[in-house]
């Protein structure tokens, strides 16, 4: 059965100025992938990820995400994709259900649907006794957890992680990789960045960024075999570091 | 060369730092490590002398920290997260303003700096705010040094960069050593704690264990495996419900399971999950590392 | 010393290659004076009058021509009765209405006085309060001249002077609110983002953490700022002069002496609110409204305070622009020197001693 495309990037380049900051990459994401992506500081990720949420409009190259065009419909993109970053994710001067009904609402959900989940949610993270707690005093782990359920609380075709997981203590990094497991089986895409190289070998397929470019794209087991590395630190060792950008 | 003493520190309800108490001899790299939250950038702001601890004392280089705070400032190089630079001069201007203000020069240390340096100064008419991760970590630490401290205090220099700038990067303070500089370098990546000479796991505010890495894994008191299979993720969820299974938590391109009765063999194992119609599996007895010790203690 | 410098010079890097602070603190002053000695008038001029005029005669012609040539009025209409004028009083289009009583002429020779009614349009207080005023000294003044020639002294309305400034200018007033204003924008405000910026991007833990004495920080932080004032303090000088006409009538080197004084007022301000904030906004936000609030509202720029409620007056008092307002005025307007000010010096003085030792001894060097 051939899974539906939720992500098609066709020649994307992006330019500011002289500097090309994505160079012709293209590759497609299936429903219900967990997708790495990965690359040095500078490659290009960020870049490339805020073009394919709707964010930046590529200079030259196409972009299918849901179904939308980036360039031409980046609001629908938005509408049908959640977000979550590690520098921000929720709110940490209002409460938990506060947050919770905040991005339900900015998403379009119906106050009854939202009513419904938010305690099915609370429960499932146990925060049921939380939901009067200001985001601020929740401790890291439990914060990403929550940032993650809200990004995904509209069940959005895709989910879209920006090293969700760093500074996270070891234990509660496994729970959230679990997290997102499960919202995979459920049918959630999951386009992952992070700079734990273990959590490469989790995901579906990888990419590797390199100077703009998609040096690598494949499954983990199939990168370990053909750069004859024993895991994926090797591999991001050998094609990262031919880097050519050092500075930017 | 620096040692605390019972060092409790609160902040409104929040127990930041809970008797802690530990020694860092000279010429040691001395490794806190742990997630966010545990109270790392706490216990580094209270012995560079830029807060005040509720409880306990703190000597660096034979000076305390809350009287002869004035003397400490002067022979410590501190990088704080974030890489504190300023964004708006070069990478040239930077280091020579932080040369400046600790009375020397880049050309009288130069030597000191040469490895790390050497990497951006072909950019140093650039502005600090246009470099990369990697390229700022370098400056920063630069910046630290430039004054050859006795003591460098590096507060998460490696976070949210990648592993290729993180492994260079300790390539450079493992150099450090060699000109007898002592260091305490916080990290919450784990894989680092492998290039300490003695590490701290520290967790909401205590320290779990204090000693050097290899003594830490001899302390594991679990049997470890690492279990493959075809299926990783339906693979985990039966390792966690086989009754003699401890624990089972996911390593990258293994899982890493404990086991709870001694009698257990990898064979039973293999059986057990051939029946669940689990294929290629490969199941091997494995040595911990630090973050099998970390989840095991906290 | 060496360190000091290198500090000042870096201070100079972040304020020039911020090109749009740099724009707003120097073309900003300039656009204020303008805007206030020319375009906003509290200044009433050719303002459409009309003038019911029953008698028509010798007196009443001159004095209606005396308004005519006036710069500050226009005579959109005259006419024999009130009710013509009605209409176009109630639609806005003049604001105010001269009504002189029938037999003019000969009421005021016969009978030594005669009346005349001026009606303003008082939805607008300030401009009708201006309105009259121009209007009454305008025919207190034809009163002199007739009292000139005949030596009668007949009576027509009571009397508006205005001592060094007859023409009731408008930037006579301004020129010394908007130096005052300014200076204290700059310094307080620039100074107080600046340290606060230091705390916010965490170069401020690094600068502790370092042999360099907080107090150079701290003075270092203020010297950019000092020059820049000086700058300004030209450039708002140099305008008012030449462009907007208001002399120096006094001395220039005690006036430059006082704008030094209340510079390093302000700088110590500014230092003060960095010490308690922790962030370039909060630091915005009080050097903006808590400290430009009461300077633009008590400090006698824009309102007189002598008419304010008695508390308000016992305000006004500490604040330090009021007193540099005061000392400007006595040097540029009434031409007075050294002598005449050295109240305010003395009180600048001293608030900014004052100032300077409170932030420094709450300046933190360390970090709670």
């Amino acid at each position: 059965m051939t899974k539906e495309k939720i992500i098609i990037a066709e020649h994307l380049t992006k330019n500011f100025g002289h500097f090309t900051a994505v160079d012709d990459i293209s590759f497609e994401v299936e429903r219900g992938e967990i997708f790495g992506f990965l690359g040095a500081n500078g490659a290009g990720k960020t870049t490339a990820m805020r073009i394919l949420c709707g964010l930046s409009n590529p200079t030259s190259g196409k972009a299918m995400v849901a179904g939308y065009d980036v360039a031409t419909k980046p609001e629908f993109v938005k509408k049908n994709i959640g977000y979550m970053s590690q520098k921000f994710a929720l709110y940490e001067d209002l409460q938990v259900w506060e947050n919770i009904r905040l991005y339900a609402g900015i998403y379009g959900m119906k106050d009854k649907d939202i009513a419904v989940k938010t305690e099915e949610l609370l429960l499932k993270l146990g925060l049921a006794n939380e939901r009067n707690t200001l985001v601020e005093a929740l401790p890291l782990g439990w914060k990403q957890k929550l940032a993650f359920s809200v990004a995904i609380f509209h069940e959005p075709a895709i989910v879209f992680l920006d090293e969700p997981t760093g500074g996270v203590d070891p234990v509660t990094r496994r729970t959230f990789w679990e997290m997102i497991y499960e919202a995979a089986d459920r049918g959630i895409t999951v386009f992952v960045t992070t700079h734990y190289m273990d959590e490469a070998e989790y995901c579906n397929r990888v990419s590797i960024m390199v100077d703009g470019r998609i040096d690598a794209l494949d499954t983990p087991e199939n990168l370990k075999r053909n750069y004859q590395a024993k895991n994926m630190q090797e591999v991001f060792y050998h094609l990262a570091g031919k880097s050519t950008r050092k500075a930017d | 060369m620096v040692s605390c003493h019972s060092i409790s520190k609160s902040y409104d309800k929040v127990e930041a730092l809970k008797n802690v108490s530990f020694d860092v001899g000279k010429g040691e790299i001395f490794g806190i490590i742990g997630p966010d939250g545990a109270g790392k950038t706490t216990l580094f702001r209270i012995l560079t002398t830029l807060m005040l601890a509720d409880e306990g004392t703190a000597i660096v280089n034979g000076y305390d920290v809350v009287k002869d705070y004035k003397l400490i400032r002067n022979i410590i190089g501190y990088m704080p997260g974030k890489f504190s630079l300023y964004q708006d001069l070069t990478v040239e201007e930077n280091i020579n303003f932080f040369a400046t203000v600790f009375n020397t020069s880049l050309e009288e240390n130069y030597e000191l700096v040469k490895d790390i340096y050497s990497h951006i100064e072909p950019f140093k008419k650039r502005r600090a705010g246009k470099l990369s991760g990697g390229m700022k970590q370098k400056l920063a630490l630069s910046c630290a040094l430039i004054h050859k401290p006795v003591v460098l205090f590096l507060d998460e220099p490696t976070t949210g960069v990648d592993p290729i700038s993180r492994k260079e990067f300790w390539g450079m303070l493992r150099k450090l050593k060699e000109q007898g500089i002592t260091m305490l370098v916080s990290t919450p990546y784990m894989d680092e704690a492998a290039l300490c000479d003695r590490i701290g796991l520290i967790q909401q505010g205590k320290f779990l264990t204090i000693d050097t890495p290899e003594n830490i894994v001899k302390q594991y008191p679990n049997v470890l495996w690492s279990v493959m299979g075809k299926n990783m993720s339906a693979l985990l969820k039966d390792l966690k419900m086989h009754p003699q299974i401890k624990s089972a938590y996911a390593f990258g391109d293994c899982h890493h399971v404990t086991i709870a009765d001694n009698q257990f063999t990898p064979a039973a194992l293999e059986k057990y999950l051939s029946e669940r119609k689990h294929e290629n599996l490969v199941i091997k007895v494995i040595e911990p590392g630090v973050e099998d010790c970390f989840m095991e203690l906290s | 010393m060496h360190q000091f410098l290198a500090f000042v010079k870096k201070e100079f890097h972040h304020i020039l290659r911020d090109r749009w602070t740099m724009v707003i603190l120097l073309v900003l002053p300039i656009l204020m004076l303008i805007l206030f000695g020319y375009a906003i008038s509290t200044e009433v001029k050719n303002t459409k009058i009309a003038v019911v005029d029953p008698s028509k005669d010798v007196v009443t012609n001159a004095i209606v021509e005396k308004f005519k040539v006036n710069e500050y009025f226009t005579v959109a209409a005259y006419v024999g009765d009130f009710q013509q004028v009605e209409a176009l009083f109630n639609s806005g289009d003049i604001k105010m209405v001269l009504v002189f009583s029938e037999n003019f002429h000969e009421n005021l020779m016969h009978k030594g006085g005669a009346q005349i009614e001026i009606i303003t349009d008082g939805s607008d207080p300030n401009s009708a309060k201006a309105m009259q005023g121009y209007a009454s000294s305008i025919i207190a003044d034809y009163q002199q001249e007739l009292f000139n020639i005949t030596k009668v002294p007949y009576q027509i309305k009571p009397n508006v002077r205005l001592l060094y400034n007859p023409t009731m200018k408008g930037a006579y007033n301004f020129v010394p609110g908007v130096m005052g204003m300014i200076l204290m924008l700059i310094c307080a405000m620039m100074t107080s983002i600046s340290i606060a910026r230091e705390k916010e991007t965490g170069t401020m833990e690094i600068l502790l953490v370092s042999p360099l004495k907080p107090v150079y920080i701290i003075f270092s932080k203020t010297i950019p700022y000092f020059i820049l004032s000086l700058v300004n303090l030209t450039t708002i000088l140099l305008l008012s002069v030449f462009v907007l006409k208001v002399p120096v009538a006094g001395s220039l080197f005690a006036l430059i002496t006082i704008s030094l004084v209340y510079i390093f007022v302000a700088l110590s301000l500014g230092l003060l609110i960095s010490s308690i904030v922790s962030t370039q906004q909060i630091a915005l936000l009080i050097s903006g409204m808590v400290l430009m609030l009461p300077i633009i509202m008590l400090s006698g720029m824009m309102f007189p305070v002598e008419n304010m409620p008695v508390i308000l007056q016992w305000f006004s008092e500490i604040i330090p622009t009021k007193w540099y307002i005061i000392a400007v005025k006595k040097i540029m307007i009434k031409g007075l020197g050294f002598a005449a000010i050295y109240k305010e010096m003395a009180v600048l003085a001293g608030m900014g001693i004052l100032l300077t030792i409170v932030s420094l001894k709450k300046f933190k060097f360390r970090l709670e």
